[in-house]
C-alpha cells in the first residue's frame, strides 16, 4: 500500500469517527490546513521531477478531492443529525388548550340579534328604522291611538305611570311601540315606511309575562297600501325570518282601537316536539297582530284619511325569538345569567344579512 | 264566551259539522278558544251495578265491590267511597280508560293486598261537576252497560269562543249565530217580540236619582209577576247552564242567567216580599254596604252606581244582586229588572270592587239598548211558561238612548282597504244579513248600523265586516312595489353607534345584557338618580320604582348575581336607554360595561400560560376607548381628565373628554362605597360611553381614503428617560416630547415606569422611545442630535423634570 492509500484510509476512517461539526473540523485541519497531512504532502511537489509530479500530483490531488467530498458529506450528516437533536428537544405538549380569543367568548344577547335580523329584511323591502321615547304621554300612547276613555289598558292596573305634575298629566311608561306610528306620521310626509322596535312596559309579571318587554312595529302609510299587501309583507318577513321556504298562515278577523279592519295572523307549524317547526304541522300559533291604521288615527295625525292609506302590524320580539331559537322562558331574558347569554347569544362577528343569511 | 252545539242550533238551521262551525266561526273573528266534546272523552265510562260490597280484609275504610258491567261479568273494585253500597247504580271505569278529572289512565292495581279492575267514579272525577263526596248513585231503573254520557244527554259539545271587546252582540248565543247566518253556515231563526199584557200596574215604583251627576242608568224597565212557583229549573235548562260552567239555582235565577247568554241580556229578579217600598238608582253614599249574591260584601262610594229600597242597598246596578232581595224557593212574587247601565262606570265599579260577573262583563262592552223592553218581555215570558203567574205591566223609567246613526259608504272603499273586488250585491248581502239597512243607490249608499253593534262607526268598519264575512283568505297576498333604485343606507348615525358598540364589546368578550329600566330608588340615587319625576307611581315592586339614571347598577347587580351563582369572573355590558329627566329629551342613549374578578380581555382565571389578574381601571379604559372609536368619536382629540363621577374610585377613574364640558365616557374601578350600598364584593371595573355626546362626523364629499404618504427612509429610534414628580401625568410627558419636532417624530412610546432607589423620593422615572420618520434623506447624526435636545427642551420645560443620566 502506497502511503497515499494509507493516508487516505487514516483520514476517512477520522471523518467518519467525527461525531460533531467541531470535531470534523479538526480532521480537516489536520489534512487539509496549513500545515496538514495532505497540504504537507502536496508540497513535496515542487522536489519532484516532472514525471513523478504527473503520476504523484494527480494521485495526491485525487486524495484531496476525496477527502473534501468526504468533509462535506460527513458535515451534511452531522449537520442534519445536529437539527434533528434540535427540534427533538424544542418538542412541546400542543395538546395543552389554548386561551380562547375574546370575539370567541363574547355574545351579542338575542333581543339585539333579533333586531338586526328584522332590520336586514325590511330595510331590503324599503323600510327605515323609527324609534322613540319610553316615558310617553297619555296622548301618544292612548288617545291619538284612539283609545276611548275608559279602556281598561288606561287604568293603573295595566299600564306604569309616574306622578302627575303640577299640571295633573301623568306620564306614563309606553304600553307598546305604537306611539312612535303617531310620532312618525306626525313628522314626515307619506310615504312611510318604517319599522319600530324598542321597549314596552306593562304591569304584568307571571310565568309568561315580564313587566318589561320589547316589541316591533311596523307602519305603511301612502295613497294606496291594502290589506293584500299587508298579507304579502308578513308572508315574506315570516319566511324570511324563520328561514323556511314555505309558512302557511292564517289571518283572523280581531280588534285592535288603533286598527280598522285589525286581524290577527297565526302560523302553522309542529309543536309536538321538544322543538316549534315552522312550514309543517298541524297548529297554528298566533304570531301578531295588524291591521289597516283606523281613520281616527291617520287624521290625528293632521292627514286626510281619506286620501292617505296603509297598515301597521306588531309583535313581540322576545316572543318571535323564544319561537325561533327555543328559549323557553321569557323572564330568563332579563336576568343576564351568563350561562344563558353563552348558550342563546351570538357571536359577535355574526352580523345577520340577506345574502349571507340572518342565521347560521 | 261558552255554549253547547245544541244550544246554538235552537237558534241557527243548518247542516253544518262541529268542525264546519268551528272552523268559520274562527275564521268571521270569533276565535274558538277550545271545544269540548263530553261525550268523546267520557265514552269508555259505563254504567255498572254493584252487586256486592265487602268489607277489604286490611283497611278500615275501603270495601270490596263485585260489579255488574252488564256483559255477564263480575268485575273486582276496591273503593274507598263512603256510599258503596250493594245495589248501588253507577259509573265504572276499566283499566285502560283516562279519567279526565286525575288525570290518570287506569290499570289493573293492588291496593293492601286485594286487585282491583276498575274504578267507581265520583262526579268531579268525570268533571261534571265538584262533587267529590262519593261516587256517583243513579236511579236504580238505569241500564246497566249503557255508556253513561249516552244515558246523561252529555253528546253535546261545549264550545268557548275568546271575544274581542267590541263585539258585546256576541255575548249571546242568538248574536253568534246570526253572524254563522250571515257566513253563510245556515239560517237564523229570528227571534219573536212578544208583548204581554199586564193584569195591573207594577205596584213597585222605580225612579233614577243622580242629582246633577252624570246618570250612571240611562233606563230601568221593571215588572211583578205575581204567584209563581220557583224550584229546579227543568233539566234542558240545567243541562245547557252547568254545560257552560254554571250552578242551577232555581228557575227565575237560572232564567236570568239563561237569557244573559242566549240573548245577551243580563237581567236581575228580586223576591218581591223583600223589598220594601220603591227601587231608588242612584249612586252609593260613603259608609253603606252591601251583600252580594256571592256571599262576599262590598263598601260602595259616589262612583258606584246601586239600587236601593227603603231599607237599603238591594243590588250592584248592573253588575252583582244583593242576597238579602235575592230569589229562592220560597218566592212568590217576583220582580224581573232589565235595565241598561253606563258602560264605563260599569267598567269602573267593577274594577274597583274586584268583581267580575256575567251581567259586567256584557254591560261594559255595551248591551242592546233596543232590546232592554223585548228582553224584559221574553224573560217574562220564559218565566210563566216555568213558573206560572200573573204579570203586571212594566214600569219603565229613563230615557233608552237613541243609538241610530247613518253611515255614507262608499263600494269602493272595500277594494281601497282590503284589495278585494266584490260585487255590490254580494256586499248588500252581508250587511243586511248581519242586521244593517241599505238604502240609496249608485256608488254611495247610506248604511245605518243595528242597535246591537255599537262598534261600527264608520265606512272602514263596514268595510272589516265585508271582509270579515267573505274570509280574509280571500285577500290575495299583493308584492309592496319596490323603490326604484337599490336601497340606501337606512340606519341612522345613532342606530349604526349603538350596533357597532355592541359588536366591538362582544368582540371584547363581554356578554351583553338586558336589564330593566327601573331600579331600586336607593340604586340610582348612587348614581346620580332618584328625580321624583322619574319615580313610577304603581311599580310592580320597591327594587323596580325608579327609571334608571345609568345602566351600571342593572349590571352590577346582574354580575353579583353571578358571582353568587359561582360565576366571579364576568364581562358584562348593555346598550340601553337612562333617563335623566322625563321628558323627551332627558332619555339618552348609553353603553356600558364591567368586568369582575379576573375577567380580563385575555380571558380569566387561572391558565398554564399564565393567570389573570384582578380587573383594574386600565381594562376599562381600554374597552371605553375601543367603544368610542367604533363609535366614531375624534379618538385622536380625546383627552382623559380625572374628575369621574362620585361612583367610581376618585384615583382609579377617569374620562374621556373632547375639552372640560364635553364627556363622552367615564371609566374606572367602582368606589368601594358604592359596591357597600349594593351589597356586592368586587373587584369591580366599569365604563360607561355616552353615545348622544359623541359630535356628528363632518360629512365628506369622497370615500377616498387619501393618499398614502409614507417614506422610503429607515426610520430612526432614540431613548430618553426623565425623571419628574410623582404625581405627573404621562400624558404631558407624551405630549411634549410629540409636539417638539412635529415634523420628525412620528411616535412616542412609553416602555418604562420606575420609581425607588437612584430616582429619588417623591419622584419617578419615565422611559419613552421617540421615532423619528426622515422624509426626504437620511438624518445626519447631527441633525439627530439637535431632535435629541429639542426633545429634552420641550420635556423638561413642560414637566419639571430633568433628563436621567
Amino acid at each position: 500500500m502506497s502511503d497515499i492509500d494509507s493516508l487516505y484510509t487514516e483520514i476517512s476512517a477520522a471523518i467518519a469517527a467525527a461525531t460533531s461539526e467541531a470535531a470534523l473540523e479538526e480532521v480537516r485541519i489536520s489534512a487539509l490546513g496549513k500545515k496538514g497531512s495532505i497540504s504537507e504532502m502536496l508540497k513535496t511537489l515542487g522536489s519532484m521531477s516532472p514525471e513523478e509530479r504527473q503520476t504523484k500530483g494527480a494521485a495526491i490531488n485525487g486524495l484531496k478531492t476525496r477527502v473534501t467530498d468526504e468533509l462535506a458529506a460527513r458535515k451534511d450528516v452531522l449537520k442534519e443529525a445536529a437539527l434533528e437533536a434540535r427540534l427533538a428537544s424544542e418538542r412541546v405538549d400542543v395538546t395543552l388548550p389554548q386561551r380562547a380569543a375574546p370575539a370567541e367568548m363574547g355574545r351579542i344577547h338575542p333581543i339585539a340579534q333579533v333586531i338586526d335580523e328584522l332590520t336586514a329584511i325590511f330595510a331590503d323591502m324599503g323600510f327605515s328604522v323609527a324609534e322613540g321615547p319610553d316615558i310617553e304621554s297619555d296622548e301618544l300612547n292612548f288617545t291619538a291611538l284612539n283609545f276611548p276613555l275608559g279602556h281598561p289598558a288606561r287604568d293603573m292596573h295595566d299600564t306604569f305611570f309616574f306622578h302627575p305634575d303640577e299640571a295633573g298629566e301623568r306620564l306614563l311608561l309606553r304600553t307598546h311601540t305604537s306611539p312612535v306610528q303617531i310620532r312618525t306620521m306626525r313628522s314626515q310626509q307619506p310615504p312611510i315606511r318604517v319599522i319600530i322596535p324598542g321597549r314596552t312596559y306593562r304591569c304584568d309579571s307571571d310565568q309568561t309575562h315580564t313587566p318589561m318587554f320589547h316589541q316591533v312595529e311596523g307602519l305603511v302609510i301612502d295613497k294606496g297600501s291594502h290589506m293584500g299587501h299587508l298579507k304579502w309583507i308578513l308572508e315574506e318577513f315570516c319566511k324570511a325570518f324563520f328561514e323556511v321556504k314555505d309558512i302557511k298562515m292564517r289571518f283572523r278577523p280581531s280588534f285592535f282601537p288603533f286598527t280598522e279592519p285589525s286581524m290577527e295572523v297565526d302560523i302553522q307549524c309542529d309543536r309536538s316536539g321538544a322543538e316549534v317547526k315552522f312550514g309543517e304541522g298541524n297548529d297554528w300559533l298566533e304570531i301578531l297582530g295588524c291591521g289597516m291604521v283606523h281613520p281616527n288615527v291617520i287624521r290625528n295625525c293632521g292627514l286626510d284619511p281619506d286620501e292617505y292609506q296603509g297598515f301597521a302590524w306588531g309583535m313581540g320580539i322576545d316572543r318571535i325569538a323564544m319561537l325561533k331559537y327555543g328559549m323557553p322562558d321569557l323572564r330568563a331574558f332579563f336576568d343576564a345569567d351568563v350561562r344563558w347569554i353563552k348558550h342563546y347569544g351570538f357571536r359577535p362577528l355574526d352580523l345577520p344579512t340577506l345574502f349571507g343569511g340572518l342565521s347560521s | 264566551m261558552k255554549f253547547t252545539l245544541s244550544w246554538l242550533k235552537e237558534h241557527l238551521e243548518t247542516d253544518a259539522t262541529l268542525d264546519q262551525i268551528v272552523e268559520r266561526l274562527t275564521m268571521i273573528g270569533l276565535e274558538v278558544e277550545d271545544v269540548t266534546d263530553r261525550a268523546a272523552r267520557l265514552a269508555p265510562f259505563k254504567i255498572a251495578k254493584v252487586v256486592s260490597a265487602e268489607q277489604h280484609p286490611n283497611a278500615d275504610r275501603l270495601r270490596v265491590l263485585k260489579v255488574d258491567t252488564g256483559s255477564g261479568e263480575l268485575l273486582q273494585v276496591v273503593c274507598g267511597a263512603p256510599n258503596a253500597r250493594a245495589g248501588l247504580v253507577g259509573v265504572l271505569g276499566k283499566p285502560g280508560d283516562y279519567v279526565p278529572g286525575l288525570d290518570v289512565t287506569l290499570s289493573v292495581g293492588k291496593i293492601r293486598d286485594v286487585e282491583s279492575f276498575g274504578m267507581m267514579c265520583s262526579e268531579r272525577e268525570l268533571e261534571l261537576s265538584d262533587e267529590h263526596n262519593g261516587i256517583i248513585d243513579l236511579p236504580e231503573d238505569a241500564p246497566i252497560g249503557m255508556p253513561f254520557a249516552e244515558y246523561m244527554g252529555l253528546g253535546d259539545p261545549v264550545i268557548e269562543i275568546g271575544l274581542t271587546p267590541n263585539r258585546p252582540d256576541c255575548t249571546a248565543v242568538y248574536g253568534i249565530a246570526r253572524d254563522l247566518a250571515a257566513a253563510g253556515l245556515g239560517k237564523l231563526k229570528e227571534r219573536k217580540h212578544l208583548q204581554i199584557r199586564g193584569s195591573c200596574p207594577c205596584p213597585t215604583n222605580v225612579v233614577l236619582d243622580f242629582g246633577d251627576t252624570p246618570a250612571l242608568c240611562k233606563a230601568f224597565g221593571l215588572r211583578l209577576v205575581k204567584g209563581v212557583k220557583n224550584g229546579p229549573s227543568p233539566k234542558w235548562l240545567q243541562d245547557r247552564l252547568v254545560a257552560i260552567g254554571l250552578r242551577p239555582i232555581n228557575t227565575l235565577v237560572d232564567i236570568t242567567n239563561y237569557m244573559t247568554f242566549d240573548q245577551g241580556r243580563p237581567l236581575h229578579v228580586f223576591d218581591a216580599a223583600k223589598v220594601t217600598g220603591n227601587l231608588v238608582v242612584r249612586r252609593g253614599r260613603a259608609g253603606e254596604e252591601i251583600q252580594g249574591l256571592n256571599g262576599k260584601t262590598y263598601q260602595v262610594d259616589d262612583s258606584i252606581c246601586v239600587i236601593a229600597d227603603d231599607k237599603g242597598l238591594e243590588s250592584l246596578g248592573g253588575i252583582l244582586g244583593g242576597e238579602h232581595s235575592g230569589c229562592d224557593e220560597t218566592t212568590v212574587d217576583v220582580l224581573i229588572e232589565s235595565a241598561l247601565w253606563d258602560e264605563n262606570g260599569i267598567a269602573r265599579t267593577g274594577r274597583k270592587l274586584g268583581v267580575n260577573t256575567d251581567a259586567r262583563y256584557r254591560f261594559e262592552r255595551g248591551v242592546d239598548p233596543d232590546f232592554m223592553l223585548p228582553g224584559l218581555e221574553m224573560a217574562t215570558q220564559m218565566v210563566l211558561d216555568l213558573c206560572g203567574g200573573t204579570p203586571s205591566e212594566v214600569v219603565s223609567v229613563g230615557q233608552v238612548p237613541d243609538t241610530s246613526r247613518i253611515i255614507d259608504f262608499p263600494y269602493r272603499e272595500v277594494k281601497r282597504l282590503t284589495g278585494l273586488d266584490l260585487p255590490v250585491p254580494e256586499i248588500n248581502l252581508i250587511l243586511k244579513s248581519l242586521g244593517f239597512w241599505i238604502s240609496g243607490s249608485g256608488e254611495t249608499v247610506r248604511v245605518a248600523p243595528p242597535s246591537w253593534r255599537p262598534d261600527i262607526e264608520g265606512k272602514a268598519d263596514l268595510a272589516e265586516e265585508v271582509v270579515r264575512i267573505v274570509g280574509l283568505d280571500r285577500v290575495a297576498p299583493t308584492p309592496l312595489p319596490r323603490g326604484g333604485s337599490v336601497g340606501a343606507r337606512v340606519l341612522t348615525a345613532s342606530q349604526i353607534r349603538r350596533s357597532r358598540a355592541r359588536r366591538t364589546l362582544a368582540a371584547r368578550g363581554m356578554d351583553e345584557a338586558v336589564t330593566w329600566s327601573f331600579i331600586a330608588k336607593a340604586h340610582a340615587e348612587a348614581f346620580g338618580g332618584g328625580a321624583p319625576e322619574l319615580e313610577l307611581a304603581n311599580p310592580i315592586s320597591a327594587d323596580m320604582s325608579q327609571m334608571r339614571p345609568s345602566l351600571l347598577p342593572g349590571l352590577i347587580a346582574a354580575a353579583q348575581r353571578n358571582a353568587d351563582r359561582g360565576y366571579a369572573d364576568v364581562a358584562l355590558f348593555e346598550v340601553g336607554q337612562v333617563f335623566l329627566t322625563a321628558r323627551e329629551d332627558g332619555q339618552r342613549m348609553v353603553v356600558a360595561g364591567v368586568r369582575r374578578g379576573t375577567a380580563k380581555l385575555a380571558g380569566n382565571g387561572r391558565h398554564w400560560s399564565g393567570s389573570a389578574g384582578s380587573v383594574d381601571v386600565f381594562d376599562a379604559k381600554a374597552d371605553a376607548e375601543a367603544v368610542l372609536a367604533a363609535a366614531g368619536a375624534p379618538v385622536d382629540k380625546l383627552q382623559v381628565f380625572t374628575d369621574a363621577p362620585g361612583w367610581l374610585h376618585p384615583g382609579r377613574s377617569g374620562a374621556f373628554k373632547l375639552g372640560p364640558k364635553q364627556t363622552l365616557a367615564v371609566f374606572g374601578e367602582v368606589h368601594p362605597r358604592t359596591l357597600g350600598l349594593m351589597d356586592v364584593a368586587g373587584p369591580l371595573v366599569a365604563f360607561e360611553i355616552y353615545l348622544d355626546a359623541i359630535p356628528e362626523p363632518k360629512a365628506k364629499p369622497t370615500r377616498s381614503k387619501g393618499a398614502l404618504d409614507i417614506a422610503d427612509l429607515m426610520p430612526v429610534r432614540r431613548d430618553f428617560a426623565f425623571v419628574v414628580d410623582k404625581d405627573l401625568s404621562a400624558d404631558k410627558l407624551l405630549k411634549a416630547a410629540r409636539g417638539a419636532e412635529k415634523t420628525l417624530i412620528a411616535d412616542v412610546n412609553l416602555f418604562d415606569i420606575y420609581e425607588g432607589q437612584g430616582v429619588g423620593d417623591g419622584k419617578k422615572s419615565l422611559a419613552i422611545d421617540v421615532t423619528l420618520q426622515p422624509k426626504d434623506r437620511t438624518l445626519t447624526d447631527e441633525e439627530i442630535d439637535a431632535v435629541a435636545k429639542k426633545i429634552v427642551a420641550a420635556v423638561e420645560k413642560a414637566t419639571g423634570g430633568t433628563l436621567r443620566g
